[in-house]
């Protein structure tokens, strides 16, 4: 186990560094500079703009760029954010958190609701209940994320106040009264803001997983493994639960490492129209602000999470299923 | 009949979804080819006066009761107490809707006054405006923007699916054929490209493109963008099928006749992916289509002039206003229409070349 974790992850070096590489030259290929907005301030005087350019190697060649950038973050300096005027691992840091509470809410929500209308439509395959979610999944995966959010945050908009709930807010994180709030109104108040945005990624999530989860349990029970514990008598349930569903579950495994990532690329949409400040949103500014270092951060940030997604779905799979073997 | 039409017409024969899907693409494709005769209104046609202009309301009977062809009234707006529009429609005149009309599918024709109205100022008429489904803030008509928009939005896919598949062929087919550290360093470039999460690496390319005022340099930049996220899984799965296929008894049949290995890989292995490559190309199109609508939606794409359902929904964003008009997320449901029709097509072609049936 040991020898294997140490193995997996030295290679994610190479990739790491190749990644890192890309997105680098990719930004240099891009026009402007993380200085483009402050050389067009008149009051910003040049020789200011020349020493911050020599502070950060933005005048050396692209190669010495790229090494000393390299040197700073493995030295742990993530460098500074020029749009937010803040170092770049606290913008993260920041962040970090809304995205994680939002990926957390909308993934447990899908796997809730996914697995059992799984079970429920493979058990009752073609007839009325599978073929009402095959249906509905269907359509859940073809709505664009983003349609999906405009969608529900124009219903949450022309709502009425709800008894209990109240109005549902339309983005955002917190409430303008936060501040003024109680422990428990707090909570409430940001679960209501997850509503929105947590259903709409949801929403994405259960269509794909139901359907993998009734494709994988359907063929596993045509398996003879399961005909033979069937026919000698074990309940149902028992074949079902212990038997079928945990080599079913397979394929769902491997999703789930997928999820770490998908979750951060592609909640992006959702977060960007719902105005959720997460990691999303800031990629966006960030890119657009041609903010270097902030750009960097996040997409390595990105691709770690899903070498650390894959990883940990080896490591469940091996758990799962006694014939892998962590090699 | 080519084999491939056969192919297609036993499963469109046998899956009604499919049927279903396949007509709706049919319609949309049709459509975006002939956009600009069917749109009643030039994509650029703006009206000031009419911004925000609610769908107009088809009527059939005269104020004075007599029944005639469909017809609309031209509409006006003032503002309430709450600064927000209240149309009122003018009752003076009426403008037949008539087919055939200036060199559209149909439009409006000339005002015909209303029985009965003593015309006030015997001014000239205001003229009147089809709007089907509403107009947007500068007045434009939203059909027809919708149906020019489709040319770019469902285009694309198909376009960025051809050039990642071809890259994927490409790619994929040396890979696994030669093998050796070939194949390490193209697999190895794959990963890297897998690795960056998607959004990630549509905001890196979109940076580095030109954001041109251009249109075909953008729609350009776009599809190359598309594709270029799409190439790498691809040619993954074919290298690994290339690579089954190279341990066959045929090929190792037509290697001992002598047979050059690039004839080989073109003539005889990559052939043998195609089935696997029309159930991928389609189930990948949705994707492109909705990845597009994103990077307009987010202004990144193709831009204000030109149009394309992703940039028409930009104008549904500002939720706060939603409320006053609703009818902005419907280019929103042309997008799912065709992503949903695509899915259902793919989905019946993944059964018909697999028969296991569609696990994962």
């Amino acid at each position: 186990m040991t020898a294997f974790l140490a193995k997996r992850i030295l290679g994610m070096v190479p990739l790491l560094l190749g990644v890192s590489l890309l997105s680098f030259l990719l930004l240099q290929l891009s026009p402007g500079d993380p200085l483009s907005a402050q050389r067009g301030n008149p009051q910003i005087p040049d020789g200011l703009i020349r020493r911050i350019e020599a502070q950060y190697g933005f005048d050396r060649p692209v190669p010495e760029q790229y090494l000393r950038w390299l040197s700073r973050t493995l030295h742990g300096d993530l460098g500074y954010s020029f749009k937010y005027k803040r170092p770049v691992a606290a913008v993260l840091w920041e962040r970090m958190g809304a995205t994680l509470l939002l990926s957390l809410f909308s993934s447990l929500l899908s796997w809730f609701l996914a697995i059992p209308l799984g079970v429920w439509s493979a058990l009752r395959r073609g007839g009325w209940p599978d073929r009402v979610v095959s249906v509905t999944a269907f359509v859940g995966m073809s709505l664009p994320s983003f349609f999906l959010a405009l969608l529900l945050l124009y219903a949450a908009s022309v709502l009425p106040e709800l008894p209990l709930v109240g109005r549902i807010p339309i983005g955002g994180l917190v409430s303008p009264d936060f501040d003024q709030l109680g422990p428990v109104g707090r909570i409430l108040d940001v679960l209501k803001h997850l509503l929105v945005p947590g259903l709409v990624l949801a929403v994405g999530g259960v269509a794909g997983l139901q359907r993998v989860a009734r494709g994988s349990l359907l063929e596993t029970l045509r398996q003879p493994y399961v005909v033979a514990a069937r026919s000698r008598g074990l309940p149902g349930k028992s074949v079902l639960w212990r038997h079928a569903f945990r080599n079913a579950a397979n394929p769902l495994i491997t999703l789930l490492g997928f999820e770490f990532s998908a979750l951060l690329s592609g909640a992006a949409f959702t977060e960007i129209i719902t105005s959720w400040p997460g990691l999303g949103l800031v990629a966006l500014e960030a890119v657009r602000a041609k903010d270097m270092f902030l750009v960097m951060a996040t997409v390595l940030m990105g691709s770690f999470l899903l070498l650390v997604g894959n990883l940990l779905s080896d490591i469940l799979h091996a758990w799962n299923d006694p014939r892998v073997k962590l090699s | 009949m080519s084999p491939a039409v056969a192919k297609l017409r036993g499963i469109l024969a046998a899956n009604r979804a499919a049927r279903w899907s396949f007509a709706v693409l049919c319609t949309l494709y049709l459509l975006a080819l002939l956009a600009p005769w069917v749109a009643p209104y030039a994509g650029d046609d703006e009206s000031r006066g009419r911004s925000w202009a609610p769908p107009s309301s088809i009527h059939l009977r005269e104020s004075d009761g007599s029944w005639h062809t469909p017809f609309v009234r031209s509409v006006s707006f003032t503002f309430d107490d709450d600064a927000q529009r209240v149309w009122t429609e003018d009752s003076s005149c009426r403008y037949p809707i008539v087919l055939f009309r200036g060199g559209h599918l149909f439009g409006l024709a000339d005002a015909l006054p209303t029985p009965g109205w003593s015309a006030s100022g015997g001014g000239v008429a205001p003229s009147g405006r089809l709007y089907l489904l509403g107009a947007d803030a500068r007045g434009r008509d939203l059909l027809s923007r919708i149906l020019l928009g489709s040319r770019v939005s469902l285009t694309i896919g198909v376009v960025g699916v051809a050039i990642s598949t071809a890259i994927a062929l490409l790619v994929g087919g040396i890979a696994g054929f030669a093998g050796g550290w070939i194949d390490g360093a193209l697999m190895r470039l794959c990963e890297v490209v897998m690795l960056v999460p998607a959004f990630y690496l549509l905001m890196l390319l979109r940076a580095a493109l030109p954001l041109d005022w251009d249109s075909r340099v953008v729609y350009l930049s776009i599809v190359l963008i598309l594709s270029f996220l799409g190439w790498a899984g691809l040619a993954r799965i074919l290298r690994g099928m290339i690579r089954s296929l190279r341990q066959s008894d045929w090929i190792l049949a037509s290697r001992a006749l002598g047979t050059h290995p690039w004839t080989i890989l073109w003539r005889h292995a990559l052939p043998q992916t195609f089935g696997f490559l029309a159930v991928q190309a389609t189930l990948s199109i949705p994707g492109y289509i909705v990845a597009e609508s994103g990077l307009s939606l987010l202004g990144l794409g193709i831009q204000d002039p030109q149009t394309s359902w992703g940039n028409l929904l930009e104008e549904a964003m500002s939720i706060a206003e939603i409320r006053l008009h609703p009818w902005s997320l419907l280019p929103g449901l042309f997008l799912f229409a065709a992503v949903l029709s695509w899915n259902l097509l793919g989905d019946a072609l993944r059964d018909a070349f697999d028969p296991r049936g569609g696990a994962s």
